[in-house]
């Protein structure tokens, strides 16, 4: 049975990258609990603009938990607080106390910039996806199904690479600024099956020196990316990445 | 970071090994310390090991300073506890870990490498041999004035240097690709275990020099190398 909770929400206002930005605070009342936390931010921007004030700016666009783009820092945790791992569109306020106060913040990394409120620039990962998160060989016709034979174990596994959304909650949560979970996951889900190999080499070295060109941190393995991905990849990806860095090294 | 750190991990353990020789027996310590004195391929050792020290220190700076420049200058207003028992302490802390390390680095070269390698290549003359090391160990240990400090201060800098390791040496073979879905949790056991193993090793030694058990009890430092055998050692005294 669905019930109402009232809270304080602190949110984060920053009218750019070089502004100093603060918090402002808002009473929410009688926000029914089974009410996502991008459908209560909508009831807060209502209320915000019905009060004459700006509305709250932040990230958003599918809300089923599959485009990446949604991001927020919730309570001090990427996408707020979910023991299996799931983006801020599907956070819901039951998971939250009647009476308790919520801080918003926004990824706070040297490579994503404000651009206002809690919208931040993440386009330093499509960058590094164009550095070589792709392959670039013709595969002519759709092959039959037995043709190319990959292991099961394989596949799942390159498919869980694959499901990485590239929302940057690894780089938010990890005192180093490190994108290396993400490109990790990137470079294994190609790495894993055999259209991906052709290009292995050539694909880590280049993303990898996007990633060092675009500002991001070293990898010092404190696995706090690991903790609080939505998608749950996992750092063993980071170790394959390492291991494809190094091989493509001792090539040259 | 890795690759220094690991031959670091390698060196503890031999000198880990070479300690406990300390615990049975005078002679084959100090006939340790006598293939490892002034020897030419013992200075050059040592010097690649000064050279590993600095390269893992050096890069440790300079990683720093990136990682800091790319965290930028805004800090999260709140920091829950979220990922704890997912995130380690010493992961977290590991460079300060490493000053007190440096620290303790040079705590131990001032009591003992000072005395015993650098004093017999300089010459020095002092009341125990640069050759008695079993000497310098009861010294440094026991005998000298403020001992129980000294080792109250070595305990503190193993403690640092198991938390250290408790984290550098698994995230070295994670880094050099060594690790993965399987074999991360079987490297990270292996490295506890291995690291800790080590580090008793150290703290068992000091502990039981400070305890008084290596030394006769009535031995000043002066007798130096009439300690070398605690069966000698009550005659001698």
């Amino acid at each position: 049975m669905a019930k109402n909770i009232s809270f304080t929400i602190k949110y984060w206002k920053q009218n750019g990258p070089k502004d100093k930005g603060h918090f402002d605070t808002h009473e929410m009342k009688n926000i029914p609990d089974d009410t996502s936390f991008l459908e209560m931010l909508d009831i807060l921007n209502e209320e915000l603009i019905e009060e004459g004030k700006e509305p709250f700016v932040f990230d958003h666009d599918c809300r089923e938990g599959i485009c990446g783009m949604c991001s927020l820092y919730i309570n001090g945790t990427p996408h707020g607080k979910t023991a299996t791992g799931a983006t801020t569109c599907q956070l819901y306020m039951r998971r939250f106390k009647d009476g308790c106060t919520i801080t918003v913040e926004p990824w706070r990394s040297a490579a994503f910039p404000v651009i206002k409120d809690c919208m931040v620039d993440r386009s330093a990962f499509d960058k590094i996806i164009q550095a070589g998160g792709y392959t670039s060989v013709r595969t002519g016709q759709p092959q039959d199904a037995n043709a190319i034979l990959i292991p099961k174990q394989d596949a799942d596994e390159a498919m869980d690479c694959a499901t990485c959304i590239g929302c940057g909650a690894c780089v938010a949560a990890c005192k180093n600024g490190s994108a290396m979970l993400f490109i990790s996951s990137k470079v294994s889900q190609l790495a894993l099956l055999p259209q991906g190999k052709p290009e292995a080499a050539k694909r880590v070295k280049a993303m990898v020196a996007r990633m060092d060109e675009l500002g991001f941190g070293n990898c010092t393995n404190t696995r706090a990316c690991e903790a609080v991905c939505p998608k749950n990849e996992t750092i063993a990806n980071i170790a394959r990445l390492n291991r494809e860095f190094l091989k493509a090294k001792a090539k040259d | 970071m890795s690759v220094t750190g690991l031959a670091l991990i390698l060196f503890l353990t031999f000198h880990a090994c070479m300690n406990v020789a300390a615990l049975f027996s005078a002679d084959a310590y100090n006939a340790i310390c006598g293939f490892l004195g002034a020897n030419w391929y013992a200075v050059a050792a040592t010097a690649a090991l000064a050279a590993l020290v600095a390269l893992h220190f050096i890069f440790a700076i300079i990683l720093t300073l990136q990682n800091r420049k790319a965290r930028g200058n805004n800090r999260y207003a709140v920091s829950t506890k979220v990922n704890e028992g997912k995130v380690e302490w010493a992961s977290k802390n590991m460079f300060v870990l490493g000053l007190i390390v440096c620290l303790g680095l040079l705590l131990h070269l001032w009591g003992f490498w000072y005395n015993m390698m650098f004093a017999e290549l300089a010459g020095c003359e002092s009341q125990i041999s640069p050759t008695d090391g079993y000497g310098w160990i009861v010294y440094n240990f026991h005998d000298r004035p403020g001992a129980c400090i000294f080792a109250a201060l070595y305990i503190v800098w193993l403690a640092a240097l198991w938390f250290h390791l408790s984290h550098g040496m698994w995230s070295a073979f994670q880094t050099l690709g060594a690790s993965g879905k399987t074999w991360l949790k079987r490297v990270k056991l292996i490295s506890l275990i291995w690291n800790t193993i080590v580090i008793l090793m150290f703290v068992v030694v000091v502990v039981y020099f400070a305890l008084g058990f290596g030394s006769c009890g009535e031995c000043t430092s002066a007798c130096g190398d009439a300690c070398q055998q605690a069966a000698e050692c009550g005659a001698a005294c």
